[in-house]
């Protein structure tokens, strides 16, 4: 698939992992933490106007809405740039989290090459686009010249058979991978998550999987190319798009077999992702924060999943529950459908959409000594807040599970 | 290219997040270089001299793409970094702003917090000048030396605009 899309890219016949490519780019998405650090860059280099402004996505997420006088004026000068280059689609605060509100704006396509400041822009594979993280200079230098180099990734594969069970689902999947074979396991490769297990999931719980794969080390990573997928983007965008698939002869480094049949919810245990227990061999451990949202965890079928779990339940006294919907049209969503009622009516905390909590920027940040279980996708030692606080992760259902008891609970159990 | 130093040794997986923390990343580059490490290492800025040598194990750099991590390094003095091997984004935004960034398996056997180090790229060596022991180096791929040896892609773009060939 990778070498099927970077072949599409860079205008070649063929190309085998370990050759350098050099790529056009189609789609580059900034960040509010990045995006000054870019426009500084773009200055020195000299650069006043942009490859094609209308191929680029600006969203303010991180700390949004701002919390200092120094974010503030950074926004400023941000809004700024917008006003000189007419032209990109920019999603000012509340809009959402980057990896949720470029697809649902119309800007990912299958058959793609999408890069952005954040790691997390692996998210798009599982729209069958080539899409992932670039650092600041490499970002401007996409922006300048509409062009940045790769080297041809392998890859692997992970065929998952069976179905999952009641109150377990792909982010426990992910979390076991990373907890059985290593958060280095797709280093510098790209990962496929195939098969029937992958294929009966909504694009939301794909999405989990995509959007993870970074934590394994992943420089892309792929839900297959379905009918789902088309739908959802022919939706969403006007503008033509190829779909590409992997050969059938592809060749893989190496493929993993699960069946997830009899998998059930996973924990990972501070201060690593693949870290991770089995439900039933942790102890319980008491927890100050429980925290629902990001863009692996803030999507509406995430939002679902606790909702029906919290239903008629009062979040424990010890415990705070922050919810985050990762767009505002999930938040929208979720009034119709009255889950947000039921998050209010049991005492839970709902934000705006933002990245927020998650990277400890903004609302919900941990003081010395707390412990939270949070519904995201990573638990490095003081990512939250305090060095001297902890973060387990979970799924959603194992979150609002555990906001109800007010320590680490098999949703199972609920 | 020649750099001599002493090596501060870590273990594997150190995240980006460890490199330059959360907390101090609203402050300028200058002082985020004071905290590099401090997560894992608070006592870092105590024994370092600009100059020295940073080495890591497996997957140094994964996590956060934040490029303010090999850029703390480098704006710290860091002269270069050897690591069983890299984090994709971290190996990337070391070429992009030009922080050496050196492959070499079986170098955390081969050292420890405090030797003198030595690593030669063109003879493809890390060699330990307090204990003898040597590890071959990997070879910075041909096809990035001319981003490699600009110093970063800045100074790449000011000699070649609008064109990346790396034949």
């Amino acid at each position: 698939m990778a070498e099927a899309l970077l072949a599409s890219a860079s205008n070649t016949e063929r190309v085998r992992p370990g050759d350098h490519v050099i790529c056009k780019v189609d789609v580059v998405m900034t960040q509010d933490i990045h995006t000054p650090g870019i426009t500084y860059i773009l200055e020195k280099m000299g650069v006043e106007k942009l490859y094609n402004p209308s191929r680029v996505v600006v969203v303010l997420d991180h700390e949004a809405p701002s919390h200092t006088v120094t974010n503030a004026t950074e926004k400023v000068r941000i809004r700024e740039f917008i006003k000189n280059h007419p032209g990109v689609a920019f999603y000012d605060v509340g809009t959402g989290i980057s990896h949720e509100v470029l697809p649902e704006k119309g800007h990912i396509r299958p058959g793609e090459l999408v890069v952005g400041s954040d790691s997390h822009t692996v998210s798009h594979g599982a729209f069958g686009a080539a899409s992932t993280g670039l650092g600041d200079t490499d970002i401007a230098y996409a922006l300048a010249t509409g062009e940045t180099w790769f080297r041809v990734p392998e890859s692997i594969a992970f065929d998952v058979e069976g179905s999952f069970s009641d109150h377990v689902s792909s982010k426990d999947l992910i979390l076991y991978i990373a907890g059985t074979y290593g958060t280095d396991v797709a280093r510098y490769r790209a990962v496929e998550f195939r098969g029937p297990g992958v294929e009966a999931l909504p694009l939301d719980d794909r999405i989990t999987l995509t959007n993870m794969s970074i934590e394994l080390g992943a420089m892309f990573g792929f839900t297959p190319v379905d009918d789902v997928v088309i739908k959802y983007v022919e939706g969403r965008t006007n503008e033509p798009f190829d779909p590409m698939y992997a050969d059938a002869d592809a060749e893989y480094a190496k493929i993993y077999e699960i069946d997830v049949t009899h998998l059930e919810p996973q924990v990972a245990f501070p201060h690593d992702v693949e870290n991770v227990h089995p439900i039933s061999e942790v102890d319980p451990v008491d927890i100050d924060q429980v925290f629902l949202g990001s863009c692996t965890n803030g999507k509406y079928e995430d939002l679902r999943v606790a909702a029906e779990i919290l239903d008629g339940y009062e979040v424990a006294p010890t415990t705070r529950f922050i919810i985050t919907p990762a767009s505002r049209e999930i938040y929208a969503r979720a009034e119709r459908e009255g889950l947000i009622r039921i998050f209010n009516d049991s005492g839970a905390v709902v934000t705006s959409s933002t990245c927020g909590a998650c990277p400890g920027l903004g609302m919900g940040v941990l003081g010395e000594g707390e412990v939270c279980l949070a519904a995201q996708n990573r638990n490095f030692k003081g990512r939250m807040g305090h060095d001297k606080s902890e973060i387990y992760l979970s799924s959603p259902a194992t979150a609002a599970a555990t906001a109800v008891t007010g320590q680490i609970t098999d949703p199972r159990e609920v | 290219m020649v750099w001599e130093g002493r090596a501060h040794v870590f273990g594997d997986n150190v995240n980006t997040d460890y490199i330059t923390p959360t907390d101090y990343m609203s402050g300028s580059m200058r002082s985020i270089a004071e905290h590099v490490f401090e997560p894992i290492a608070p006592k870092f800025h105590e024994v370092f001299e600009p100059g020295d040598i940073v080495v890591g194990g497996e997957n140094f750099g994964c996590g956060s793409r934040r490029e303010t991590a090999p850029k703390a390094l480098k704006v710290k003095g860091v002269s270069l970094v050897i690591s069983e091997s890299f984090a994709r984004l971290f190996y990337r935004n070391g070429v992009a702003i030009g922080l050496p960034v050196v492959t070499a398996p079986g170098v955390t056997d081969a050292v420890s917090d405090g030797d003198s180090v030595v690593v030669d790229l063109e003879a493809g060596v890390f060699r330990n000048e307090t204990t003898g022991k040597s590890v071959a180096t990997e070879p910075i791929s041909p096809a990035l030396r001319s981003v490699y040896e600009a110093g970063g892609i800045l100074e790449y773009y000011k000699r070649n605009p609008n064109k990346l060939t790396l034949e």
